[in-house]
């Protein structure tokens, strides 16, 4: 991310697992300047910070957002659908691992239906998976748009497109937590991918008032060449108690998704 | 009304953190497991280096380099490699 932003970034970071990777002061391994924050804060004082930038002159550095879910789709959604209402020019990445990681696998509002948690232990979590991109689409912001760490090219992309916005703009990761969604480390990048084989995430950017599904889900919905979604949840433990029902769940929520995106897609 | 602030100066007094190596200590003692890179098999393709979450690939002319000081052994290299140039071997303590 240093590299995109050339220099010119400085990240906002609420509690979350980055929190601890930065490490404690007063030393960081990051190599951009970083705000730490409290949890609900992260998009407000983001944009603040924005605002002094601007009144010191300094048109161009980029204030970005890197939050959890946790810290996006529960805790900060209020400042951050406000910050988003205000079209704060700010960048706004939430990295989605689908629960509270690193305070104990707890759920959250963005963990899918039927995975389990330390606070979903029976039979998964019953409610469909909260869907924080289409929500900031529903602000009509300037950028909107999804990722995932098995394309690294296109977040990538992605990031470089929202530099050149202003206004608000908001990016959602995909980054599975092998320890969390309780598979071997080694197939990270597999899971995430197959996420995206199977269309339990689609890849996809809002710009201008229109969907364009980005490259790799394109295909696979234009041929509709998705990979059974029980490919995806039978190589991750946090899905061991999914039953018949809860996958029918899973596979609406799957293909009205879709539905969705196609309607807005140009 | 003019407000005047008054900057504090010396750096110790704000709570600054400056970027250096191995903020988290050296994460590479975490390692079971060492992946190995063979040079030779290797097409520099770089997608170790994309994918590696620790970000401690570097390759060059000569191959793909691994920094053991950061390198935790979660072995996404390994599964990366098109090339299978990468192998995992028991670490030695
Ligand atoms: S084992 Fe993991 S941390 Fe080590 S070099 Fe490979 S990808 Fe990077
Ligand atoms: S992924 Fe394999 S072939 Fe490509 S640069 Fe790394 S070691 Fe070499």
């Amino acid at each position: 991310m240093s590299s995109a932003t050339d220099g010119k970034g400085i990240l906002v970071v609420p509690a979350c697992c980055t929190s601890v990777v930065v490490g404690t002061a007063p030393k960081t391994s990051m190599r951009m300047p970083i705000v730490h924050v409290p949890f609900a804060s992260a998009a407000a004082v983001a944009s603040g910070l924005r605002e002094a930038l601007l009144v010191r002159g300094l048109e161009d550095k980029q204030v970005i957002v890197w939050a959890g879910d946790g810290g996006t789709a529960d805790i900060g959604m209020a400042s951050l659908s406000g910050a988003a209402e205000k079209n704060a020019d700010i960048i706004y990445i939430m990295y989605d691992n689908e629960a509270y990681m690193n305070t104990g696998i707890q759920r959250s509002s963005s963990t899918p239906r039927g995975a389990w948690t330390t606070t979903t232990p029976i039979m998964g979590k019953t409610e469909p998976k909260k869907d924080v991109s289409r929500i900031m689409i529903s602000h009509d912001v300037p950028y909107v748009a999804t990722a995932s760490i098995a394309y690294p090219h296109d977040f990538y992309n992605k990031l470089q497109t929202s530099l050149k916005i202003r206004g608000f703009r908001f990016i959602q990761l995909h980054s599975p937590c092998p320890v969390g969604w309780r598979f071997d480390d080694s197939l990270t990048v597999d899971v995430a991918r197959m996420a995206v084989e199977t269309g339990m995430w689609i890849l996809y950017e809002y710009k201008n008032g229109v969907i364009e599904i980005s490259n790799p889900s394109r295909y696979l919905i234009q041929q509709n060449k998705f990979k059974p979604i029980e490919e995806y949840i039978k190589i991750q433990g946090r899905f061991a108690s999914v039953d018949e029902n809860t996958l029918k769940g899973l596979y609406e929520y799957r293909n009205r998704n879709i539905e969705f995106l196609n309607k807005l897609a140009k | 009304m003019v407000i005047t602030m008054k900057l504090v100066k010396t750096e110790d007094k704000l709570p600054i953190s400056y970027p250096s190596e191995g903020a988290a200590g050296k994460t590479g003692t975490w390692r079971l497991e060492r992946p190995i890179v063979n040079n030779e098999m290797c097409t520099r393709c770089y997608l170790c280096e994309i994918y590696c979450p620790g970000n401690v690939i570097t390759v060059d002319k000569e191959g793909a380099h691994i920094d053991y000081n950061y390198c935790k052994g979660c072995g996404i290299c390994v599964k990366v490699c098109p090339k299978n140039a990468i192998k995992m071997e028991p670490e030695e303590e």
